[in-house]
């Protein structure tokens, strides 16, 4: 049992679309795509363990050696830095951490810029490297209405295809970095799974060629 | 009076188990005081495992802090000694705000410090007991080892700053290959500038496997030095027990403010974090007006936590 790999997958869309890597690499688990409210699947002759999570829980599972392995954001990463390898870049889920702000907003330098976000780290260390004073707005959800209410200035947050932002009259001003889905695992767990984990690297990287 | 070793808890049973072996193979136990001078601490923070420290105004006006790691006192107390060898080893408690914890939290470490003439016998002694130490705690022991000065040579080549040579050393503690590339190719590098760093990250495993490819790459980049002494550092075990828990590994980094050389870290089957973690830190003792070279480790008891009784040796 314990010699199982333990893969925290995330919720959703993209936890879908990263399981069917994973099974086309060999690490496969029919279950997991039965319509069930179950939250782990096994697949005991692949030697494969998985689990639904919320996606921004993932890396916490898998620092924790909850998981040996999971699939996360970067934008996760960047915002929680979690002590773990970050071992191949899945180049899916793809979108980008930017700076945006309402239609024809024209930034003042003598002013303190307020900036809404979900991703406080990610904001001070890039506002912090452009040596800009920021108050920082930490929001859970709904971001874009900041800046409309005049809450914020700008917002720093997740662009896939810039729709919620037109549609709400904001445009993107800066791109901070790009995201994808990264596949990550415990620094011990991945010692002593190495085999098990290699050869799901080989298959992943193969898939990518 | 009578002896009744039940009343111990399991991690103190370990730790005075610890103890012992580090008395039995010539250590002198150090004992410090719970506190130490601020000065020390904010002088060379990126030493500390965690931010923040607790401090308080002394009787006399000195504002001291409640000790938030053993090393830097050790090396400030103890004097240089010359051609010899000082060998110490300490049980003590310290204070820092761990990773997930809410504030602060009193976590004991056992670990051993060498300081004085540290040549390869020395490095490799240390590194002896620190998979003795690793054994007593479980049989399913990892006891990782990487030589910073060879990655920071192969980082020191292709980094065009502090900032970029920083984020490199970041992304080789996270195995992160795609993360040097983008880096490389963010800086404008000729493409394949990256490739020595990128292979050095992809040898990993046991030393009988690896040394060849390491010495190889090594010979290429100008590092024979750096390959020579992991080499000789590994070369103890061979034929023994232990030489099948050895793992090169050159994502075991430090600060390179501090460490250089020989770095090692020590895992355990079921255990997601490092149990033990040291290395070489000769750039410390320079910093600190030091001559002497120096070597040691540290072994997390609160870590232990987790561990099963039954997987003890």
């Amino acid at each position: 049992m314990s010699q199982m790999l333990n893969v925290a997958l995330p919720k959703g869309r993209l936890g879908e679309k990263v399981y069917g890597l994973f099974a086309q690499a060999g690490f496969e688990c029919p279950a997991l795509l039965e319509n069930s409210r179950k939250l782990i699947f096994e697949n005991e002759a692949a030697g494969v363990r998985y689990f639904w999570v919320k996606p921004s829980d993932v890396a916490i599972y898998v620092a924790r050696g909850a998981a040996d392995i999971g699939v996360a954001g970067k934008d996760i990463l960047l915002e929680y830095q979690p002590e773990v390898y970050e071992l191949l870049d899945l180049g899916i889920g793809k979108c980008r951490m930017a700076v945006a702000a309402p239609e024809g907003f024209e930034e003042n330098p003598a002013r303190t810029l307020r900036v809404a976000t979900k991703f406080s780290r990610i904001a001070r260390d890039y506002y912090g490297s452009k040596g800009r004073e920021i108050d920082i707005i930490h929001l859970n959800g709904s971001i874009e209405i900041a800046p409309i209410l005049g809450l914020s200035d700008v917002i720093v947050d997740i662009v896939e295809t810039g729709t919620t932002l037109r549609e709400n009259h904001l445009e993107v001003r800066e791109t901070i970095v790009p995201i994808s889905a990264r596949l990550i695992a415990n620094k011990s767990g991945f010692k002593f799974k190495r085999a098990a984990i290699e050869r799901l690297m080989a298959g992943l990287e193969e898939q990518a060629k | 009076m009578d002896w009744n070793e039940d009343v111990m808890d399991e991690l103190e049973r370990i730790g005075f188990q610890l103890r012992g072996l580090y008395q039995r193979k010539g250590f002198a136990r150090y004992r410090m005081s719970k506190f130490e001078e601020y000065d020390l601490y904010s002088r060379n923070k990126d030493f500390l495992l965690s931010e923040g420290v607790i401090t308080f105004t002394d009787t006399n006006g000195r504002l001291l802090a409640l000790k938030p790691d053993v090393t830097l006192s050790i090396v400030k107390n103890v004097g240089d000694c010359g051609a010899g060898l000082q060998k110490l080893y300490y049980h003590e408690n310290v204070y820092r705000v761990s990773a997930g914890a809410d504030g602060f939290r009193e976590e004991t470490q056992v670990g051993v410090e060498c300081m004085g003439q540290v040549d390869g016998k020395a490095i490799s002694q240390v590194l002896e007991l620190a998979a003795e130490s690793l054994a007593l705690l479980s049989p399913d022991y990892i006891l990782e080892i990487s030589h910073l000065d060879l990655l920071g040579a192969l980082v020191d080549s292709i980094a065009t700053d502090h900032g970029m040579r920083e984020a490199m050393l970041k992304c080789a503690g996270e195995k992160n290959q795609h993360g040097i590339r983008e880096l490389c190719r963010q800086a404008g590098l000729h493409p394949g500038a990256e490739e020595p760093l990128i292979s050095l990250l992809g040898i990993y495993g046991p030393p009988k496997t690896v040394m060849p490819r390491i010495r190889r790459l090594a010979e290429e980049n100008g590092c024979e030095e750096a390959a020579r002494e992991l080499g000789e550092a590994v070369a103890s075990f061979a034929g023994a027990e232990a030489e099948s828990h050895l793992w090169i590994d050159f994502s075991a980094t430090g600060d390179l403010k501090y460490y250089n050389g020989i770095a090692f870290k020590g895992f355990l089957q079921g255990i997601p974090d490092p149990v033990l973690s040291g290395g070489q830190y000769d750039a410390l003792m320079k910093r600190m007006h030091r001559k002497d070279r120096a070597i040691g480790f540290a072994v997390f008891l609160h870590r232990l936590d987790r561990l099963e009784g039954g997987a003890r040796g």
